[in-house]
């Protein structure tokens, strides 16, 4: 292990020594700490909970059996005959609408994931490599975003706006790039103190150039579980919002405004809420679990990267 | 060497006077600033940025007058700065004007969710911070063990739920398909508080305990372990102190700060857990009162709620690190 400076970050968190830029081995690092991964029992069980969901929800809208907005039925049909899960509160067919339901949901998720990724990794990489002003602007842009849950910073958003898709996806990142950022910027630190960056910068290569060239690559393995979790967290919060109102516009269907729509007839059929709410719940299992093997194998440590930022991180700067 | 110290002595005595008064007027200035920008982001977001707010609330039944009525109602015809005054010298004497929906006083609306809010999350707070520590602890007691590992996946799977399908899962136990033990919803007649019916803040509470405990006592179990292994309790150990008196004694105290914090970030997520919790049992707090309002495009009302759960992060915020700074002695006095 190289020589680490004493962080904020715990030693095992800062990946190795400098992997040179452009030197390419036969499998590229976060590949090989994925498979790693998916090797483990619950990186195996997870990644197999996402694939099973996801394929659900990609392939669903192609096999439902009825056309999941038509009223076909009585109001909550119990389960029977043409339909296997029984109607809704319209006498739709639940089974169509849940098949219909997913694909959406998981495209905002992971686009307001990307792009809340970016975004943090921008700000926090910038602001420990560039520090000064602008380290101090983009750390106090990022305290008054943390000042807002996350979910009422959506909320207010969408408030001003109304509820867009893409102001949903824009809110949620957004509300993401702070955390990233943060976890970003404590682990720039330690690297750009490292004496391969110190070489570079004496050829004189430019600030953004060392961040891209130099700095990014080694960021890949908290980078990547900063992904898992933050997807996880995206599905949960865009879920909500529909579940809250906050989605499509009504006819179509969303796993997460299906369980709002159906959740008053419960005790008729309970399988228009509960399969929706199955759903969400194996996929952000099996997503949460997968990050946690990821974490375990890329990072090394027992505990997430937003745990263990905790023990050292939150303690006031002025004290610790 | 001689010169470190000489630099390192000033600063310490300096500090050994008040450090922590000192820390926490810092952060209160820092909190107030930070309150002040949030106040601002919120009123220019909500009151001007998307052309016209008045259009907003009216949305396609808009007329010319009807238009210039509400633009006057909510003073859009001042300027900026003058609208931003009004309303952030509103938000100090409660003079914030009327709902958009109901004509009521905002604050009178949202004076009574509030304090349904509070007892919601301190309720929670205290019954997830107990049994999350107790948890850890035992947890980390039983290193290794079957407990350890139930724990373990369980805590896992839990974290990643998000609320409203646990909220639905309790109901499907407690309230609906298998049994009808508790109320699915906590209707409360105008006027009357959620503590006068304790019933029905089982589900609400219920809920948030099992989002919040799994984290807290993670993070019990990580610090209790860590302590557990640590130079002074070997030291205890060799000595002869009994077992339940290093578990007491030296290894909890030192295990709590770290998980106090986490305690404090728990109940800064409750500050947005509340609201799809809220929403999903009609409990009457600020939680539901928000997503109503979003969905009226109530703004006055909307405006209050956020800046009251935007400084009750702030000061939480505070209260969590000058608790971890009093918890740890190594800290208080470390440098």
């Amino acid at each position: 292990m190289a020589v680490v400076t004493p962080g904020r970050f715990p030693a095992e968190q800062v990946p190795g020594p400098a992997r040179a830029a452009g030197r390419r081995g036969h499998l590229p690092e976060w590949l090989s700490s994925l498979w790693a991964a998916v090797r483990t029992t619950r990186g195996g069980i997870g990644l197999a909970l996402v694939s099973l969901i996801v394929g659900l929800a990609v392939i669903g809208p192609w096999i439902t059996p009825s056309p999941p907005n038509a009223l076909l039925t009585l109001d909550y049909a119990r389960p029977g005959g043409h339909f296997l899960l029984g109607s809704d509160a319209l006498g739709r067919d639940v089974l169509s609408r849940v098949l219909a339901g997913g694909w959406l949901l998981l495209l905002m998720a992971a686009a307001a994931t990307v792009l809340g990724v970016m975004l943090g990794a921008a700000a926090g990489v910038s602001a420990a490599y560039l520090r000064g002003v602008s380290d101090g602007i983009i750390m106090r842009t990022i305290d008054v975003i943390l000042s807002f849950p996350q979910l009422v910073f959506a909320l207010l958003l969408l408030s001003v706006i109304g509820p867009k898709l893409w102001l949903i996806v824009l809110a949620v990142a957004v509300s993401h790039a702070p955390q990233v950022g943060r976890v970003l910027r404590s682990a720039t630190l330690d690297i750009s103190e490292q004496d391969y960056v110190k070489a570079v910068e004496l050829q004189g290569t430019r600030p953004a150039k060392v961040m891209m060239k130099e700095i990014m690559p080694n960021l890949v393995s908290p980078l990547m579980v900063e992904v898992g979790l933050r997807l996880t967290y995206s599905i949960v919060i865009i879920a909500g919002l529909a579940f809250l109102g906050f989605g499509q516009q009504p006819p179509a269907s969303n796993w997460g405004s299906m369980i709002n729509e159906n959740r008053i007839g419960l005790a008729l059929n309970p399988w228009a809420v509960i399969v929706p709410a199955a759903l969400i719940a194996l996929l952000t299992i099996g997503m949460n679990t997968f990050t946690d093997a990821v974490a375990r194998v890329a990072i090394g440590v027992e505990r997430r990267p937003e745990e263990a930022a905790l023990l050292d991180e939150l303690v006031p700067r002025e004290i610790a | 060497m001689a010169v470190v110290t000489a630099t390192a002595g000033p600063a310490v005595s300096r500090r050994a006077a008040h450090p922590i008064l000192a820390l926490v007027g810092r952060r209160a200035l820092f909190g107030i600033v930070t309150l002040f920008v949030v106040s601002l982001v919120v009123f220019l977001a909500t009151q001007v940025l998307p052309g016209n707010a008045a259009a907003a609330v009216l949305g396609r039944n808009a007329t010319p007058a009807s238009l210039r009525v509400l633009e006057h109602q909510m003073h859009l015809d001042r300027s900026v700065a003058a609208q931003y005054w009004g309303w952030l010298s509103g938000l100090f004497t409660g003079k914030l004007g009327n709902s958009l929906a109901s004509g009521q006083p905002v604050w009178g609306l949202v004076s009574g969710r509030l304090i349904n809010s509070g007892v919601l999350v301190f309720v929670t707070g205290a019954i997830g911070s107990t049994v999350g520590v107790a948890l850890g602890a035992a947890a980390a007691l039983r290193r290794d063990s079957q407990f350890d590992h139930v724990t373990s996946v369980v805590a896992l799977a839990v974290t990643s739920l998000p609320e409203f399908v646990i909220a639905i899962a309790l109901i499907i136990v407690f309230s609906t398909v298998v049994s009808h033990l508790l109320p699915a919803v906590s209707l409360l007649a105008p006027g009357t508080y959620a503590w006068q019916q304790p019933e029905l803040l089982v589900l609400p509470v219920a809920t948030l305990v099992i989002v919040i405990v799994p984290y807290i006592m993670r993070m019990m179990r990580a610090a209790m372990i860590e302590a557990l292994e640590s130079d002074y309790v070997e030291m205890a150990r060799l000595k002869g102190v009994p077992e339940w008196q290093i578990v007491l004694r030296h290894a909890l105290p030192n295990a709590i700060a770290p998980t106090i914090q986490v305690i404090g970030l728990n109940f800064l997520y409750l500050a947005g857990g509340i609201v799809v919790v809220e929403y999903i049992f009609n409990f009457p707090g600020i939680g539901q009162g928000l997503v109503s309002a979003v969905g009226d495009s109530d703004i006055p009302v909307i405006q209050l709620i956020v800046v009251i759960l935007a400084a009750f992060y702030v000061f939480m915020n505070i209260v969590t690190d000058v608790i971890a700074v009093l918890a740890t002695p190594r800290r208080r006095i470390a440098r």
